[in-house]
């Protein structure tokens, strides 16, 4: 089983992206739940949501606290939650920046990799400059860094659930995959 | 720092002032006053449902305090003189 | 039909297959998605329902007392202060007949404030004379308040019903659910036809009229008959919805892993999944645990969980919420239940409260208490309270 986390901010699709992401793993025949972290929410403020996926039924409701990834949707949240907590030896990370790892100064033992969501979302003309909607695109470059995803998968699971612009959605998906190059 | 549910006070209260609390990173656009067209009427201030835009003296500016300040934008969009500009927060 | 989505939807979609003819509701979190799923859709004209918009949980029992006199198929959703805040009408609905079916996102009571997840609201209602079924997962959501109208409707029983879904735990989980058609739950369920509806024009009669101390007893003896009959028909009709559909979950309760266990727990609700997971891993590593999964706890099936007394030496009662009894409420009347000169010795683990994660570890060191105990014979204390802080034991 790999346990996901997202950490955004409340409005950003966190939550979204973590539903959709598990509804391309059970396109894929695989078993998946999704569930954010539970509680009354506000636009901006810091969320986490989360994601099992396995080849097995999940039966488990207890919360995620040793993920294998962690995705990061909005890099500022790196200098006020703690974003690697809990996560496993050998996990990797994907954060929404269009800086490097090395320039975003992340000290970690962890493969951390980044994609410039934000700037292929607002490419795409999803959401606005003070709040790009950058899940969708965040997911594509995860497929690249997760072999139990796939980018096609992922894709179309968007053009089924995306709560709207679901072409302009998968596309950004497709382009931030291809960004991904080193990692695949 | 509460270690066991014998450090609890004897009935739910608040062991901790909302002072302490800073809501001001919950931001992600901040409130700018621009002083040129600013004609101190304090409506923003009047408005601002968290007390955090202030007034020190009579006369003076307001000033926005970004501790507190979450960056609703209720300041920019009452002002009169469109006087406050919401900019993301970097 | 496979959908990816979360127990509140799941609970909407079954009562939209099960052709719910009177909704009454009112938005309580985390119940909220349910009624406004279903305004959707009969405002979408895709669900042919009346939507009453109510001021309030009391109203909204009331309004379907009514309309199930009439002969509607009736539903409503809650949580925690909106089902208190029903409470007479739940007694009342229960006492004349009324076979309601009602999702409850359960959610702790509160005083201080909670929005989260555990069992003392449904619980604090187990003497209105409800049904009440505990959910594993969101299939068994939506399949259970397709299975509760057919069972609460029989004319022998017609006693509503509440089908619990763990607050956020569930209600706001993503998770795989299969979907049966509309055509394939019509033959398995079919038009709400009770013996005596409303009728002013050929049929007038009063309704619910006044019961006076000559006959009260006896049909409060009646109403006992009605919760008991519940029991073989739940069980009947688990049999025909697994003969068409595919799924079955076991009856009154599912005993998990129990022959040739030494110790076993009762739980009930989202962490029964956990539970398994445990169970499974033990097991995996030569420890002989079992588990109860308590599905039905109204009617309260004493003759299944008796056989406990035979299967194990040691039980352990996992109980989601704690109402000043001497014990928790599960653990009450099962121990009531198992009572005998011979009764296996049993224990008492409070946890899960007000939200509190329940995790493997906690399920683990409570099947770990249980075989220390078990090589004892007897239990040291009658309860222990998981993960306290700063309370006593090795919890995690």
């Amino acid at each position: 089983m790999i346990e996901i986390r997202f950490h955004g901010r409340g409005g950003q699709g966190a939550v979204v992206a973590s539903e959709l992401l598990a509804r391309a793993a059970i396109m894929d025949g695989m078993k998946a739940s999704a569930f954010p972290s539970f509680g009354s929410e506000r636009r901006g403020a810091p969320v986490m949501a989360f994601c099992r996926i396995d080849d097995r039924p999940i039966r488990i409701h207890a919360g995620i606290y040793e993920p294998d990834y962690v995705v990061i949707l909005d890099a500022k949240l790196i200098k006020i939650v703690n974003v690697l907590d809990g996560i496993k030896e050998g996990g990797k990370v994907l954060i929404n920046s269009p800086k490097s790892p090395k320039e975003l100064g992340l000290e970690s033992d962890h493969d951390v990799f980044t994609v410039d969501a934000t700037g292929i979302a607002l490419d795409m003309g999803l959401g606005s400059m003070a709040s790009p909607i950058v899940n969708t695109a965040v997911i594509g470059a995860f497929a690249a860094i997760c072999p139990e995803v796939k980018i096609e998968n992922v894709i179309e699971s968007i053009k089924q659930a995306a709560p709207a612009k679901k072409e302009q959605n998968a596309e950004a998906a497709r382009k931030a995959y291809d960004s991904m190059k080193g990692a695949r | 720092m509460l270690k066991s549910y014998k450090d609890m006070p004897s009935t739910p209260v608040s062991l901790q002032s909302t002072e302490d609390i800073m809501t001001g990173n919950w931001r992600t656009m901040r409130p700018l006053i621009d002083e040129e067209k600013c004609i101190r009427c304090y409506i923003c201030w009047k408005f601002c449902p968290d007390m955090s835009i202030e007034v020190e003296e009579a006369d003076d500016f307001p000033t926005v305090n970004l501790d507190y300040c979450k960056g609703c934008g209720i300041c920019a969009n009452e002002c009169p003189k469109d006087a406050i500009e919401m900019v993301r927060e970097e | 039909m496979m959908e990816v989505i979360t127990s509140n939807y799941a609970a909407a979609y079954a009562a939209k297959l099960s052709r719910v003819e009177v909704i009454a509701a009112y938005p309580i979190t985390p119940q909220t998605s349910i009624s406004e799923k279903l305004a959707e859709l009969v405002d979408s004209g895709e669900m042919d329902a009346k939507y009453i918009k109510v001021e309030s949980e009391h109203s909204a029992m009331a309004a379907l007392i009514g309309a199930s006199h009439v002969g509607a198929r009736t539903f409503t959703a809650t949580s925690s202060q909106g089902l208190a805040l029903m409470h007479e009408n739940l007694i009342w609905a229960a006492g004349v007949n009324r076979p309601i079916v009602m999702p409850v996102a359960a959610r702790a009571l509160s005083g201080p404030w909670t929005i989260w997840s555990d069992h003392s609201d449904v619980i604090s209602e187990r003497d209105a004379g409800w049904m009440q079924f505990f959910c594993e997962n969101n299939q068994e959501t939506l399949d259970m308040i397709i299975m509760a109208y057919k069972i609460a409707e029989d004319r022998e029983i017609m006693t509503p019903a509440m089908v619990i879904e763990d607050g956020f735990i569930l209600s706001h989980t993503v998770e795989a659910v299969d979907m049966p058609l509309q055509e394939e739950v019509d033959d398995f369920l079919p038009p709400f036809d009770p013996e005596f509806k409303i009728d002013f024009k050929s049929e007038p009669r009063r309704y619910a009229g006044v019961l006076a101390p000559d006959w009260w007893q006896e049909h409060r003896y009646r109403r006992m008959l009605d919760m008991e009959r519940g029991k073989e028909k739940i069980v009947e009709v688990e049999r025909d919805f697994k003969r068409r559909f595919g799924r079955s979950y076991g009856g009154l309760v599912e005993f998990y892993r129990c022959d040739d266990a030494d110790v076993a727990l009762v739980i009930a609700g989202a962490p029964t999944g956990t539970a398994k997971d445990v169970v499974d891993e033990m097991r995996d590593r030569g420890k002989k645990v079992g588990l109860v999964k308590l599905r039905s706890f109204r009617p309260f099936p004493g003759e299944e969980l008796v056989k406990l007394n035979d299967m194990v030496s040691m039980v352990g009662v996992f109980d989601k919420s704690y109402t000043m009894g001497q014990g928790g409420a599960f653990f009450q009347e099962i121990r009531n239940a198992l009572y005998s000169p011979d009764g296996v010795p049993i224990k008492n683990y409070i946890g899960g409260l007000g939200g509190r994660d329940v995790t493997k570890k906690n399920i683990e060191r409570i099947f770990e208490d249980l075989l220390a105990l078990n090589k004892e014979g007897k239990v040291d204390r009658i309860i222990d309270w998981v993960a306290l802080k700063g309370g006593p034991g090795r919890w995690e």
